[in-house]
């Protein structure tokens, strides 16, 4: 596996394009293997879910939101409904398989809705066209609140992806992020929350102080970032539910910054600055113990633990520019992985644990990339004039990021990237915003 | 001192005592920047008095020089942020009654992480600087704004030089 691993990425070194290859043999089901080469994306087929009582908007709403979630990773290509030869009159109504073997759609994903009240229940079956049957596991009912209603279309998409790529789904999440307003020299952010496609945005805090670079607990349920609220910057910690915000170090004299949650949530690793030096300490929520895990007079800050909770990647300028480090979870000194010319940043450890993103600053352009956890195979994804500060999908396959532009006019947006480097686009967001953070998979 | 001067400090202490937050920038701010956030927060007012009165906040921020400037990446003082410096100490050690937050900025290459242990570093320079020329240590701060708040907004090293900073704000009160 790891040395299949290795052949794919160096076959992907140097490529700008990667493939997504349907496999067509007959009676193997539908499946995307990412790997390389070009090929088109597969073909599937959404039509409209059936309204099965009182679920008016939302059952073309849904049938959108799945068709974009999907389309969105570049992986696959919906057939427009003009080409159809059959319609679907009912959920449970016999499918003409045929039908649908002609417009060459390899899966047929139908859907029902109903809404009674604030119920709404959704309902998906998604079919093996060519062997004219149910993908296995990818009939599912949903149920809940009609509030939720996106939620249940990422939760169609997240199974049909999942049950084709053999990766994870990542649509039925929430990203975290720094909503942006006012000109660059008296910048106003605040923290904002909205689904991973950038809808259902909710404001957390309000913009009276400087708030940077949010990070969502393991389980979504708190959300630490720096906040000047106190007229310093200190590391915060925000219940998502109730809005309560308490700051979590507040030594005197000191400067907090940069926090992330270790994998099982109780802990948390930051930057701490006492007279000009930065260190990386770690403050356990439960008991308030503060660890300090680097003592160098150089700046140790970024720091990102590995999924198994057993070491944190960091960045320190000690050799005189910054580069990303490896270090045990308990601290040390740290082994340099970054080996390229240029500087690197925010190193961030995949949550499948095989890669780290980060970013470089390399000869006048700022770049996200992921390299494997020795540092080894290298790959840039993106250039700009500044791209910084990389967030992982929870499925490990998607990078969301900051991308601002130069001058006095200069703006903040999100972009998305596949760790391949296609399907880079820009996350539609209300105004400028900045420091993404996903969260996990929502349950 | 003059009377105006003298009911000038008690004004301004009244207003530090009322509100100890450094953050000039926030929207609760006294600073240049207090921005149109619409949320709530007291206004700090400190005068500035006459540039020509040589224990004025004015007289300080333009005549002895409120900040000095830093080459890329580096938190070493020049010979011209010395010289600049030393002013500052003379200005803060015959000006009791003055204490100073040394606010460090970087430019805007570098990533947020980096820019924030970057400006607290040149702030650590300047104050680690002026108390060597004998300024007590706890009429001094730091904070460091990073890359947040640039002073010019060009993305061209004419502006860049001016953002990589080390500023000393002063506030009326003895101690910070």
């Amino acid at each position: 596996m790891r040395a299949a691993f290795q052949t794919l990425f160096a076959l992907m070194l140097g490529l700008s394009l990667t493939s997504v290859t349907p496999v067509l043999a007959q009676n193997a089901p539908p499946r995307i293997v990412i790997g390389p080469g070009v090929i088109e994306p597969m073909p599937i087929a959404i039509p409209t879910f059936i309204d099965e009582g009182g679920a008016g908007e939302y059952a073309r709403e849904i049938s959108r939101v799945v068709q974009s979630d999907l389309e969105g990773t570049g992986f696959f290509r919906t057939i427009g409904e003009e080409a159809y030869i059959s319609r679907v009159t009912g959920f449970d109504s016999p499918v003409a398989f045929e039908d649908w073997k002609a417009i060459n759609a390899q899966v047929l994903i139908t859907g029902a809705v109903s809404v009674s009240g604030d119920r709404i229940t959704v309902k998906f079956r998604a079919y093996d066209v060519f062997n004219g049957q149910v993908m296995e596991g990818a009939a599912l009912q949903f149920a809940g609140t009609t509030q939720g209603w996106r939620r249940m279309a990422h939760k169609v998409a997240d199974v049909v992806y999942s049950k084709i790529t053999g990766e994870g789904g990542y649509f039925d999440s929430r990203v975290v992020f720094v909503s942006e307003s006012g000109p660059k020299n008296q910048r106003l952010k605040r923290l904002a929350v909205m689904d991973y496609d950038g809808a259902n945005v909710a404001y957390l805090t309000d913009s009276a102080s400087i708030v940077l670079a949010p990070r969502f607990s393991p389980t979504g349920d708190r959300i630490l970032y720096t906040s000047y609220e106190s007229g310093f910057p200190r590391i915060t910690l925000l219940d998502v539910a109730s809005l309560a915000r308490q700051s979590l170090d507040e030594q005197q004299g000191t400067m907090t910054f940069a926090p992330r949650f270790s994998p099982d949530g109780g802990t948390v690793v930051f930057s701490l600055e006492r007279g000009g030096n930065t260190d990386i300490y770690t403050l356990n929520l439960s008991s308030g113990g503060l660890s300090q895990l680097s003592n160098a007079p150089s700046i140790e800050t970024a720091p990102s633990f590995s999924p198994d909770g057993s070491q944190i990647v960091f960045e320190s300028d000690r050799t005189g520019s910054p580069q990303v480090y490896v270090m045990p979870a308990s601290g040390g000194e740290g082994t340099r992985i970054s080996g390229g010319a240029g500087r690197y940043g925010t190193p961030v450890w995949s949550p499948r644990g095989d890669l780290i993103a980060f970013t470089k600053q390399n000869e006048g352009r700022f770049h996200i990339g992921v390299m494997r956890t020795d540092g080894s195979e290298e790959r840039l994804l993106t250039a700009s004039f500044l791209d910084e500060g990389p967030t992982w999908a929870p499925n490990g396959r998607v990078l969301m990021f900051t991308r601002e532009t130069s001058g006095a006019g200069g703006q903040a947006t999100l972009w998305s990237v596949d760790i391949t480097g296609r399907n880079l686009k820009q996350i539609p967001t209300e105004g400028p915003a900045s420091d993404p953070a996903w969260s996990p998979l929502l349950p | 001192m003059s009377l105006a001067v003298k009911s000038l400090l008690v004004v301004a202490a009244l207003a530090l005592a009322a509100c100890n937050n450094p953050d000039r920038y926030g929207a609760g701010g006294a600073g240049g920047a207090g921005g149109p956030g619409g949320a709530g927060g007291g206004i700090d007012t400190t005068g500035l008095g006459d540039p020509n009165n040589p224990t004025s906040i004015a007289y300080f921020n333009q005549r002895v020089g409120d900040r000095v400037l830093f080459a890329v990446d580096q938190s070493t003082l020049t010979p011209e942020g010395r010289a600049v410096l030393t002013g500052q100490a003379q200005w803060l050690m015959t000006n009791a009654a003055y204490a100073a937050i040394i606010e460090g900025h970087a430019d805007e290459q570098g990533t947020r992480e980096y820019n924030l242990a970057l400006g607290a570093r040149r702030a650590a320079a300047v104050q680690n600087f002026l108390i060597s020329q004998g300024v007590p240590a706890n009429r001094l701060r730091t904070i460091s704004y990073g890359k947040e708040r640039p002073i010019e907004v060009c993305s061209t090293e004419s502006c860049y030089m001016q953002n990589r900073r080390a500023v000393t704000v002063l506030s009326a009160g003895a101690g910070v």
